[in-house]
């Protein structure tokens, strides 16, 4: 028996590639990259990165300025875009502001915030004084993106490293479920800083070029920053809509920055997707896969799309493209296979040029014109957290 | 739009969902484990609080266990305390981590480090402040490759944690382990976000009563009332000092056996209202 599907009645992205899901599709559809040579503030590392242009000159004001930060900024970009406050809007008059709840995912929040304040710290001894709770929390982005819309609903700040905003899915879906609500904002913003950006490096994690994902001579990621928010509702009878069919959950158990080797975790998120869907891995046209193109992290998914899918699956990462945008890419790549599926397209594995040839999945190399009825998009984070979504046309 | 005002929710907003505590552990100064904690919370025993014993999880192989920090250890030392029923194994588990903060040891270390010239970020450290590292962590102890959420909402984080096990074992069937935990940062991130004193609780939560329920649980969201206090100032104290401890009014009724409706604190303008029923009640049913 499937669950009952939810719809995803209204969605926006803010990335790399532009603002709106147009700027997006357009991107992906032209085979230009949204990556540059890192150009963040002290941030002196040969790397490439995903970055969204003019953030800077966008503070938050009025009731709502405890707020500013960059990563509270970058969530008010995707509300503008796509007409997702509009929509968010109607169904708060239609439901009430007390039954849709909020669910953010994100990774570092606003903690670029506390790094500016900790130069001053160790300049100094003095720490600049800063709103902890508005922008480094957690929760931030939640409490920000509920107050922005006006909502009073429940509200989660999700936060588990790079399954973050995939997860936000299955949970609004429990709440939903159990009548907490009637509705759900789910997103996913993560914003540049040097926490991240260093972090990697010291693992030896970043490429100094475009990321590869399942190239042969990939050497590891390129960060980005995000964000992606979508509205889900129980859908209305006969509605012509994409919906979330499936999601599963898992933990590696293995290694807390490493996949599993033979993608355990990533088999079992992936098959429990399927089974919540009632459907064989053969009816799934599309996956979006995680692909960070870091050696470990591309072979293990691979193995794993391997055992659940076999070589024929067409499949791609969207990081050579946005740049792998952590708390925010659970989201962003649901989303573009919504896009997939609404649009009628696969988007090629872009700086993909020569297919490591140890890997087996069917890694789409050249951007097609197809119909999509299925698609999944893969989540997997450090601390071994797994979570694979599937999107569909709501059967 | 002015988050400061708190506006109350239609009382048709509160839905009830009904889930079981099948099994308790708390950890903090002067609550070492349920088992002696009961007669203090019961108000029998004076609180004193006394620093906690040095602990360290045993869970964790030696090089792990190194390197956890603090507020690892808490996490997965308050769990690990847990006592399971019968047929239960740790493996199964579905668990909800809720901290309001996650590790202010290594945020704060990280920022130091950041802020000077050099910028060396130790790769250890970074792995370890991602918010799901103490799930990370006991998903590997354990051999458990069921899933984990990681969550915060600020003060409200016990309360959405309980959401989050109430509605998991709801929709996914029990039980779920919740670990609420919240560590003290060191100075200077103290100055922006600190908390009194360490505190972690642990629960498992089912949507059935089993045979070994201390207490249910009828969860409803909504209504503008009071969260509730704790009459001794102590502990008044280590609830307001510490996200997690917000828990406490809860682990009282409990311990007292007090059928009564706790206000958790929750959101800016919303509570949880939680009927509790100890287990003495719950046969009646």
């Amino acid at each position: 028996m499937s669950i009952p599907p939810l719809a995803i009645s209204a969605y926006t992205l803010v990335n790399a590639l532009g603002r709106g899901v147009d700027a997006t599709v357009a991107r992906l559809l032209d085979g230009v990259s949204g990556l540059r040579p890192c150009d963040v503030e002290l941030a002196d590392l040969p790397t490439w990165i995903g970055r969204v242009d003019g953030l800077e000159d966008e503070p938050v004001d009025g009731t709502l300025r405890a707020f500013d930060c960059r990563n509270n900024r970058l969530a008010r970009a995707a509300f503008a875009q796509d007409g997702f406050a509009t929509a968010v809007a109607q169904a708060r008059a239609r439901v009430g502001a007390s039954r849709v709840g909020v669910f953010v995912g994100t990774s570092t929040a606003g903690i670029l915030e506390t790094e500016h304040a900790y130069r001053g710290y160790v300049e100094s001894g003095v720490l600049k004084p800063f709103s902890y709770r508005h922008t480094q929390d957690i929760f931030s982005v939640a409490d920000f993106t509920r107050a922005w819309l006006e909502l009073e609903g429940p509200a989660v700040g999700i936060s588990t490293a790079c399954s973050s905003s995939a997860k936000v899915f299955a949970s609004a879906y429990r709440y939903l479920r159990a009548g907490l609500c009637d509705a759900a904002v789910v997103g996913g913003v993560d914003s540049l800083c040097l926490t991240t950006l260093y972090g990697f490096h010291s693992l030896e994690l970043t490429s100094s070029q475009p990321c590869r994902p399942w190239d042969a001579a990939r050497d590891g990621l390129s960060i980005g920053e995000a964000a992606g928010f979508a509205l889900l509702e129980w859908p209305a009878k006969g509605a012509d809509a994409v919906g979330l069919r499936g999601y599963g959950e898992s933990s590696d158990a293995y290694h807390m920055s490493s996949a599993h080797p033979e993608g355990e975790g990533a088999v079992l998120s992936m098959r429990q997707a399927l089974d919540r869907a009632s459907l064989e891995a053969e009816r799934v046209d599309y996956v979006n896969l995680h692909g960070t193109a870091t050696l470990s992290n591309d072979a293990a998914e691979d193995k794993a799309m391997l055992r659940v899918f076999g070589a024929q699956t067409p499949c791609s990462s969207t990081k050579g493209w946005t740049g792998h945008t952590l708390g925010a890419a659970g989201i962003t790549e649901a989303l573009i296979a919504c896009l997939c599926i609404e649009r009628g397209f696969v988007p090629s594995s872009l700086n993909t040029q020569q297919c490591d040839p140890s890997l087996k999945a069917n890694i789409v190399r050249k951007t097609q014109s197809r119909s999509i009825d299925v698609a999944m998009s893969n989540s997997f984070g450090f601390g071994g957290s797994n979570c694979c979504l599937l999107l569909g046309r709501l059967p | 739009m002015n988050v400061e005002t708190a506006t109350s929710v239609p009382a048709s907003a509160a839905r009830l969902v009904t889930v079981y505590a099948q099994g308790l552990s708390v950890m903090a100064p002067g609550l070492d484990g349920w088992e002696r904690s009961q007669s203090v919370l019961r108000g029998e025993r004076a609180y004193v609080s006394e620093p906690l014993a040095p602990f360290a999880t045993e869970l964790l192989p030696r090089n792990e266990r190194r390197r956890a920090t603090g507020a690892i250890k808490l996490a997965l030392r308050v769990a690990e305390q847990l006592t399971l029923p019968p047929g239960i194994d740790r493996q199964s588990l579905r668990a909800v981590f809720a901290s309001s903060s996650g590790d202010g040891e290594i945020i704060n270390s990280m920022c130091i480090a950041l802020a000077r010239p050099e910028r060396a970020v130790s790769p250890t450290q970074f792995h370890n402040s991602v918010h799901n590292s103490p799930a990370g962590y006991w998903a590997i102890a354990t051999l458990c490759h069921s899933s984990s959420v990681s969550l915060s909402a600020h003060d409200g984080s016990f309360a959405a944690g309980l959401l989050e096990a109430a509605t998991t074992a709801l929709i996914e069937g029990g039980p779920v382990l919740l670990v609420a935990y919240d560590y003290p940062p060191p100075e200077p991130l103290s100055q922006v976000r600190g908390f009194c004193a360490p505190f972690a609780a642990a629960m498992l939560i089912d949507a059935r009563p089993g045979a070994r329920a201390l207490a249910s649980f009828g969860i409803a969201l909504g209504d503008a009332e009071r969260e509730d206090r704790i009459s001794d100032k102590d502990l008044e104290s280590l609830r307001t000092g510490n996200p997690a401890a917000r828990a406490l009014p809860l682990l009282q009724a409990i311990a007292r056996l007090e059928a009564r409706r706790v206000v958790l604190p929750y959101l800016p303008d919303a509570r949880l209202a939680v009927e509790v029923r100890p287990a003495d009640n719950l046969c009646t049913d």
